[in-house]
């Protein structure tokens, strides 16, 4: 359909003189969520080319981090995808400790692991929310904050902050939980049970909403793996890839779930992934929250950590796909080099992939759904 | 001294006068009136979305927009350099005279009329399709590329839903038999027009009441602005007053756009079942209420729906609402002539 309107309007060109029609989306531009650019080519409402352009953010983490120690370190992983701040950390956590061959307690464990559930449902009803408005329903914004503010109380009572939590440090955890944490998190399973229908009823079922997204932007199977898409936006194509379940790290090992997984690749899928991932992750976090084993906090290490000469790399799963840190230590107390690799980077590479031949609405809405945070992909 | 109390006698004889002073009476009531209604949407609003809303300027926030429209009003004019300068400062003029303009028309109470003309559906129509000269002239004229893809937007929107529009009250003048404002309130005396005409009066309201939300081109068919693709669309340019004049357009659009709905469908001030027939001035009070209870369906058809993509907007009227509306003429028709309308 959209290539039929395409060629109509190629063929007909015979003694009109056109020409291609550039805008600028953002740095300073609602949908782009931060500070990306976007450079537009579109012929009337259709869009021709979209050409990220990026670097409006750029901090060089990766580089700043060769010059610190690795605890310092862990607390410039909030900076990068600051929705998954949590998992960042214990992403290089866990490859600090896998490269001191550290065993940390199963306390530790757990906690990371429902720490990560929780910010994965903050990071979603936050996308929810943004989603919504990015296709118009303001409303929605405000559904996904209220939910998203009762996480964000529990982190600030156990972690001290909200957003940037740098709770995790090579060896555990920097405090014990809170002791109103579990009666917390337990207040909070059912309410989100019983607003999750809420989100449903306000946009899911919306017919308005479907035809927005069904079948728009639709990403295949095979594209999916050859621009190394991960997280939600790959699942949505069917292209089963959650590192918690091929390479489990924490305590994921010990729980069930399900993957959720679409095979239609468009935005609706992409959608409805988000929201079984919910679901998912409340499971994960009642099969957890009663089973926290009594014990410490952290094992201790050295004030200087040195890792041992090689290299090292963990990948976790983010709310937005596989992030990675890969460390080449040549035995100092600092890195020799740090790379980081981040699910939005690729994720964003495939946009132009699948939002040429839309109209600008379908661009904004697939953007949406492919739920780019602009820190995490210009690190 | 002669010459000037003659050119005084002047105006008075000839009405001029009369007609400035109700002018300037309706200029300032409704100016208030939009002022109320922005803050109407900003507490429905905040009702829909789990918030307080504006509560500080004033008892519960009453004074919120008229300190905002003070704001607005001392603000600097900014424009773009590159500007097209007379059609740019041209353009809301167009809009909020359009919007003003049409108020004259409607029947507030039985004597509480501006200008009672015999074609008042028609002029209504006429006038509310002039406004969006205004929105393609500042989409034009700003020299944005955003602001002219919200002007383009809005055109191709509202020459499509104009037939919409129109059809609909097409539909309903074939059951009052005349164009002139009053004379359908006067019809509906025997029953509402929308229980008198049953079936297609309802069909007839229901597509009047979304061609009259893409008119005014709220959500969810604000693609003329819509923030999350085009940043502010049209207006993306104005500052100041300016702006603040295609903001309090929206506004009264919206409350004309219900005002029709109250006069064709839901018997204007006539009050239910002729409860306050006695008390004349009660009828304003009745037109007050069913529009509002109109203009908050329209406030919560935009706080509760994601936008349309503007393909699908034209889908939805040239092949959905376009073609009912011409059976349900033809339906309407049909019933006006079997004499099947219902009479109270």
């Amino acid at each position: 359909m959209e290539t039929a309107v395409l060629n109509s309007t190629t063929v007909k060109k015979s003694n009109f003189k056109s020409e291609e029609y550039f805008i600028n989306m953002g740095p300073q531009h609602p949908a782009t969520h931060g500070v990306l650019r976007l450079l537009l080519t579109i012929d009337g409402e259709i869009i021709k080319k979209v050409e990220p352009d990026l670097g409006y953010i750029h901090r060089s983490i990766e580089k700043m981090s060769e010059s610190n120690s690795y605890q310092q370190i862990v607390h410039l992983t909030d900076r990068l995808d600051y929705l998954s701040s949590h998992i960042n950390n214990e992403a290089v956590c866990l490859c600090v400790e896998n490269a001191l061959e550290l065993e940390v307690p199963e306390r530790v464990k757990v906690i990371r692991t429902i720490l990560g559930e929780l910010t994965r449902i903050a990071s979603h009803t936050l996308w929810w929310g943004v989603m919504g408005m990015d296709v118009g329903a303001l409303t929605t914004y405000f559904y996904g904050f209220r939910d998203r503010e009762m996480i964000n109380d529990i982190f600030e009572e156990t972690c001290g902050a909200r957003l940037t939590m740098n709770y995790n440090i090579p060896g555990g955890l920097m405090q014990d939980i809170h002791p109103n944490f579990v009666k917390r998190v337990k207040e909070f399973i059912p309410h989100f049970r019983s607003k999750l229908p809420e989100y449903d009823r306000l946009l899911t079922g919306n017919i308005i909403f479907q035809k927005r997204t069904k079948g728009v932007g639709v990403l295949s199977r095979e594209d999916a793996i050859n621009f190394g898409a991960s997280g939600p936006v790959a699942r949505a194509s069917g292209y089963s890839c959650d590192v918690r379940k091929y390479h489990p790290y924490s305590a994921l090992d010990k729980v069930n779930f399900t993957e959720a997984l679409d095979t239609a690749g468009d935005s609706f899928a992409r959608y409805k992934v988000r929201i079984a991932e919910m679901w998912e992750s409340l499971n994960i976090i009642e099969q957890l929250i009663d089973n926290i084993p009594e014990g410490d906090f952290k094992v201790a290490t050295n004030a200087v950590i040195k890792l041992p000469k090689g290299d090292f790399y963990q990948k976790v799963e983010t709310a937005r796909g596989e992030f990675g840190v890969y460390i080449i230590s040549t035995g100092n107390k600092n890195p020799y080099r740090v790379k980081f690799r981040s699910p939005g980077l690729s994720n964003l590479s495939l946009l132009n992939h699948i939002a040429v031949g839309g109209k600008i609405g379908d661009l904004v809405a697939t953007m949406a759904t492919i739920d780019i945070v602009v820190p995490d992909i210009d690190r | 001294m002669n010459s000037i109390s003659n050119i005084i006698d002047w105006f008075i004889n000839t009405g001029v006068l009369n007609m400035a002073l109700i002018a300037l009476i309706y200029l300032t009531v409704f100016a208030l009136l939009g002022l109320f209604l922005v803050l109407l949407e900003r507490k429905v609003a905040a009702w829909f979305q789990l918030r307080i809303g504006p509560n500080r300027v004033g008892y519960l926030g009453l004074f919120q927009t008229i300190a905002d429209a003070l704001k607005l009003v001392s603000k600097e004019l900014t424009g773009t350099v590159k500007a097209d300068k007379f059609l740019y400062n041209l353009a809301p003029y167009f809009v909020i005279v359009t919007s003003l303009m049409a108020l004259a028309v409607f029947p507030f109470t039985k004597d509480l009329q501006a200008f009672d003309i015999n074609i008042g559906i028609f002029f209504l129509i006429a006038i509310s399709s002039i406004g969006v000269i205004g929105i393609l002239l500042g989409g034009w004229s700003s020299n944005n590329k955003f602001a002219l893809i919200g002007a383009m937007r809005s055109g191709v929107q509202t020459v499509s839903y104009e037939l919409s529009v129109g059809l609909s009250l097409l539909t309903m003048v074939i059951l009052t038999g005349s164009l002139q404002l009053s004379e359908i309130i006067e019809v509906q005396k025997s029953g509402w027009l929308i229980v008198q005409g049953h079936i297609p009066a309802i069909i007839a309201f229901m597509i009047y009441m979304i061609a009259g939300t893409a008119e005014t081109n709220r959500a969810p068919f604000d693609m003329v602005e819509a923030e999350s693709e085009l940043g502010a669309g049209y207006h993306t340019e104005y500052s100041g007053m300016k702006f603040a004049y295609f903001f309090l357009a929206e506004f009264i659009n919206m409350f004309i756009i219900a005002a029709i709905a109250t006069t064709i469908f839901f018997g204007g001030w006539l009050s239910p079942f002729g409860i306050t027939e006695s008390l004349p001035w009660m009828g304003l009070f009745w037109f007050l209420v069913k529009t509002f209870v109109l203009v908050f369906l329209m406030m919560w058809f935009r706080w509760t729906f994601p936008r349309l993509r503007v393909d699908q907007l034209l889908t939805l009227e040239w092949k959905y609402l376009l073609p009912i509306n011409l059976v349900n003429l033809v339906l309407m028709a049909v019933i006006v002539w079997l004499n099947l309308t219902i009479q109270i």
